[in-house]
């Protein structure tokens, strides 16, 4: 029988996927797919605990529709600032993105 | 009528503003905005006047205009005989000279400005006769001195005219400050300056002790030394002695302006301010401050008219003229004529106003002011030389001219009040026939004794003749000798010799009841019958008297200028320095250009000697020590406030150092150790579970 | 093992393979690629948790426009993508102890904790309990998050404008 600590244990093991990616990926555009992999490990928590925890008002699901708009909102507006940076850098690189360091 | 009566001045005023405003686009059209407006103002005057005339009662209007406390400023206007004949005057002889100036002005690069001035002189003159308080007329009678200032000054690039026009501001000043201490003190004392509130006070007041002032060795009842203050503002603005200097030189203005301001109102306001606060002054002491103003007015009446005798400026003589007859009026006041001196200040207005006009329209011919190069005009210039013939036979006093019945007047009050006074007026009456019969003599008799192509105007300003501007005297085309003005300039003239001749016939004996002169009957103080004074009745013996004296002008004027069985050099030989003395105006224009002008420019280098001195030497002690202790505080400065700000900084900036290094400027650096962090964080937290 | 077992160890293996993939690949297309069956994979895990809506929400976004978004930018800036680059920072050690060590402690966290039975059954038709909730007590959430997708709409078109 498929139970909440299934699903929590995918989450996590997700979650620490999108993490290791966003620790050590150099290019902008990866560092962002982990950002998604992140979002995506704590919406699989938000609709499990909906189910298994607390039905009220289905709010786990509408956290978790927030959470996919306000994500592509951040993609949209990360991979503006991306293609910005590479028209002005030639590069999207973070850690030779460094104008402010002094 | 008199309901409307507040909408008088505002005619005039509503036309300055449409002229100032829109002046330039109008142009040509600028006078009838001007002659507009004063035409509806005409048409109300005389309406109140008339109204006056069939008896209606007295008209008093007043509005809180600011209260202070328990006192309250009120402003408003009266309409009574006396501020509606005046009004009348007004209107009429201004709108006159606003027709003749249509045709005088005519080309100047000014014209709407001129009337724009002069439509604003008329508002301040009704505003000032029509006050019911003192307040409100020294606001009209500081309006008409600056359009005084700025009209003399009209032709403003020339030296002459700026000169006279500071001349005149800062004459007339000197009187309006000692008129505006008078107020002042007249508000201490009443707490009002309404004039009817302030006459009952000053006539009750009268009966009682009143406060007395203490100047020097001498102790002056407050009430007379408030009229003589007030009567500072009429001695400065109606040319009387000591203050009559600057009216000859206001003459540097068009000579409408002269006729206007300088002759028929303005310096008028002066008498009739005396006359509107008659009670005042007759109300102090045994009538001291009328005494004053009898004196006053007869030095000034005698004075001007010995100078007038030795002046050659045709303008000139007819200013010592008007501030001769100004003399007259004041004398008349002061001798308890209070129908007579303000009789002759209406018919005077329309003469003086005629003969100015009339003067102008010879000098617009001639091209001089000099009576000497004029001569034989009778026949080049009929209206004017008839015209003229009117106002001199009016001003000189010759039956049954208005100057007659105004002067006999005056005379006549002066002869049952005052004998000493009489002798010296009827000298000066004398003395008026003798300049003004060698006035005409001189200028419309002989032979012509000018250029036959008369050289530019004296009186333009030669920048206007050189920027190709027509000046008023159109000095276009060739023509040979003098001619009459157009009728645009002459019309006026006719209507007033009219007003000239008839004007004095209110004065007659018998046109009023009771045997009386209307204008008596009209025009009369209440305070007479209280003190039981009765106005002295017509008597054939002076009046003929004074006809006599006229004539006696007329024919010694006559013997040496007319007929010239004696010379006028011989004339001159005889009187020895009088001559020089009289040529140059007495001295006293020198003598205040010694006094005060040196004297203001020797006090002001003395004070500039103190402030470079005294002034500037302790600025600069100042200075030095400042900058000593500037020199201590920058020491201080240096070493212990700057020494502290380097310590702190340079503790910062080691920190700094310090700590560099973990500033890597990586975000995944700071992520892996917030990640770190919260495993940290996790593992504490389960540790104490 | 019944039906819906199968269906969720089906679903986690394309979950953490695609997920891996993402995360290791050097290529970055690759990588962009793998996020689809990661993506579909919890969409299928939405579809099991009965959240309908959801799951559409989940691919028509996820799966369709941002996988899309993400692919296109690859491309746009080939020049720092390629596979030359170094995709690769030097903390991968560390960022693997500290991932792990925080995977862990998670499971202990979650697993610790005693989540009692659900509170009731979920409503029977999503969408609509989806919206109700939306426009009733999460209005503001709602009004709020209109406004963040208005002004990143206007913030990623001012950004990635070309200057003239």
């Amino acid at each position: 029988m498929i139970g909440l600590p299934h699903y929590l244990v995918l989450s996590s093991l997700l979650f620490g996927m999108g993490l290791y990616g966003v620790l050590t990926r150099r290019n902008a555009v990866a560092i962002l797919m982990g950002i998604e992999l992140m979002l995506n490990a704590a919406n699989v928590n938000f609709v499990a605990f909906t189910k298994f925890v607390d039905p009220t008002f289905v709010r786990g699901h509408v956290a978790a529709l927030v959470i996919i708009t306000l994500a592509a909102c951040e993609a949209a507006v990360g991979l503006a600032l991306i293609i910005n940076a590479y028209r002005h850098l030639e590069t999207v690189n973070v850690d030779q993105v460094d104008l402010l360091k002094g | 009528m008199a309901r409307l009566a507040w909408l008088i001045p505002l005619f005039p005023l509503a036309g300055y503003g449409i002229l100032i405003f829109r002046g330039r686009a109008l142009g040509d059209r600028a006078p009838y905005v001007a002659i507009g407006a004063m035409a509806l103002s005409a048409v109300l005057g005389w309406g109140t006047f008339l109204e006056q005339v069939l008896g209606a009662p007295p008209f008093v209007w007043r509005a809180a205009w600011a209260v202070g406390g328990e006192r309250v400023i009120t402003v408003g206007y009266t309409v009574d005989p006396l501020s509606s004949i005046t009004v009348a005057m007004i209107t009429l002889v201004g709108g006159l000279i606003f027709v003749y100036s249509v045709g005088y002005m005519h080309g100047d690069p000014y014209y709407a400005r001129f009337f724009a001035f002069l439509s604003l002189f008329c508002a301040g003159m009704l505003t000032m006769v029509l006050a019911n308080s003192f307040l409100l007329m020294l606001i009209g009678w500081e309006v008409i001195g600056l359009c005084s200032y700025l009209l003399i000054g009209f032709y403003f690039r020339r030296r002459s005219a700026n000169l006279a026009q500071m001349k005149a501001f800062l004459t007339t000043r000197v009187g309006d400050t000692l008129m505006l201490v008078g107020i002042m003190a007249l508000f201490w004392q009443f707490g009002t300056l309404d004039y009817q509130t302030v006459f009952e006070a000053v006539r009750e007041g009268a009966e009682k002790a009143s406060a007395v002032v203490r100047l020097g060795p001498w102790e002056v009842p407050l009430v007379t030394l408030t009229a003589l203050l007030i009567f500072g503002g009429p001695i400065g603005k109606s040319g009387q002695f000591p203050l009559h200097v600057w009216l000859p030189d206001a003459m540097e203005g068009p000579t409408p302006v002269s006729a206007l301001i300088h002759a028929a109102t303005m310096v008028a306001a002066g008498v009739y301010l005396v006359g509107r606060a008659y009670p005042l002054f007759f109300f102090t002491p045994h009538h001291e401050a009328l005494a004053w103003v009898a004196w006053v007015g007869t030095v000034t009446a005698l004075m001007a008219g010995l100078i007038a005798l030795a002046q050659d400026d045709i303008k000139r003589i007819l200013a010592y003229s008007t501030i001769s007859q100004l003399g007259f009026m004041m004398a008349g006041l002061g001798v308890l004529g209070y129908t007579a001196g303000l009789f002759h200040l209406l018919t005077h207005a329309f003469f003086k106003a005629l003969l100015f006009l009339a003067a102008g329209s010879v000098i617009h011919a001639v091209h001089t002011n000099n009576i000497k190069e004029m001569g034989g005009l009778w026949r080049a210039m009929p209206v004017t030389f008839w015209t003229f013939l009117a106002g001199f036979l009016a001003l000189a006093g010759v039956f049954p001219f208005a100057g007659f019945w105004s002067k006999d007047e005056i005379l006549l009050e002066a002869y049952h009040h005052n004998p000493g006074i009489y002798a010296l007026l009827t000298a000066a009456a004398f003395l008026t026939a003798l300049y003004m019969s060698r006035l005409v003599a001189y200028a419309f008799f002989g032979r012509y004794r000018g250029p036959e192509q008369p050289e530019p105007d004296p009186w333009l300003p030669e920048d206007y003749a050189r920027a190709g501007v027509r000046g008023p005297h159109h000095g276009h085309g060739a023509h040979h000798g003098p001619h009459e003005s157009p009728p645009v300039m002459t019309v006026p003239l006719v209507v007033l010799a009219f007003f000239a001749l008839v004007a004095g016939f209110v004065g007659i004996p018998g046109t009023g009841p009771e045997g009386g002169s209307w204008i008596h009957h009209f025009l009369k103080f209440e305070g007479f019958e209280e003190a039981g004074i009765r106005a002295p009745s017509f008597s054939w013996p002076l009046a003929l008297r004074s006809l006599a004296v006229a004539f006696a002008g007329v024919g010694v004027a006559w013997v040496v200028y007319g007929a010239r069985w004696v010379r006028s050099d011989q004339v001159r030989e005889w009187v020895g320095p009088l001559y020089p003395f009289l040529r140059n105006r007495m001295y006293i224009d020198t003598v205040y250009a010694w006094v005060f002008v040196r004297g203001g420019l020797a006090l002001a280098a003395g004070l500039r000697w103190f402030d470079v001195q005294v002034v500037d030497g302790l600025v600069n002690l100042v200075g030095w020590v400042t900058v000593l202790v500037s020199r201590l505080h920058r020491l201080f400065d240096t070493y212990v406030v700057d020494g502290l700000v380097n310590l702190v900084g340079g503790l910062t900036r080691g920190l700094g150092i310090l700590l560099r290094p973990l500033q890597t400027g990586r975000a995944y650096n700071y992520i892996l150790v917030a990640a770190a962090g919260v495993a940290i964080i996790v593992v504490v937290s389960l540790w104490k579970l | 093992m019944n039906a819906e077992a199968l269906a969720f160890y089906a679903l986690a293996a394309m979950v953490l393979v695609g997920g891996a993939l993402v995360v290791y690949s050097r290529n970055l297309v690759h990588a962009a690629v793998s996020l689809v069956p990661t993506l579909l994979g919890v969409a299928g895990l939405y579809v099991l948790l009965h959240a309908e809506f959801v799951t559409a929400i989940q691919i028509l976004i996820y799966v369709g426009a941002i996988t899309v978004l993400i692919l296109f930018v690859i491309l746009l800036t080939e020049g720092a993508t390629g596979l030359r680059v170094r995709q690769r920072n030097e903390q991968v050690p560390l960022a693997l102890g500290v991932c792990g060590a925080l995977v862990v402690l998670l499971w202990v966290v979650l697993l610790r904790v005693p989540w009692g039975p659900a509170a009731g059954p979920l409503p029977p038709y999503n969408p609509g309990a989806v919206g109700r909730s939306f426009l009733m007590p999460y209005v503001l959430a709602f009004e709020v998050t209109s406004l963040v997708i208005l002004a990143s709409l206007v913030g990623a078109i001012v950004i990635a404008r070309r200057e003239e």
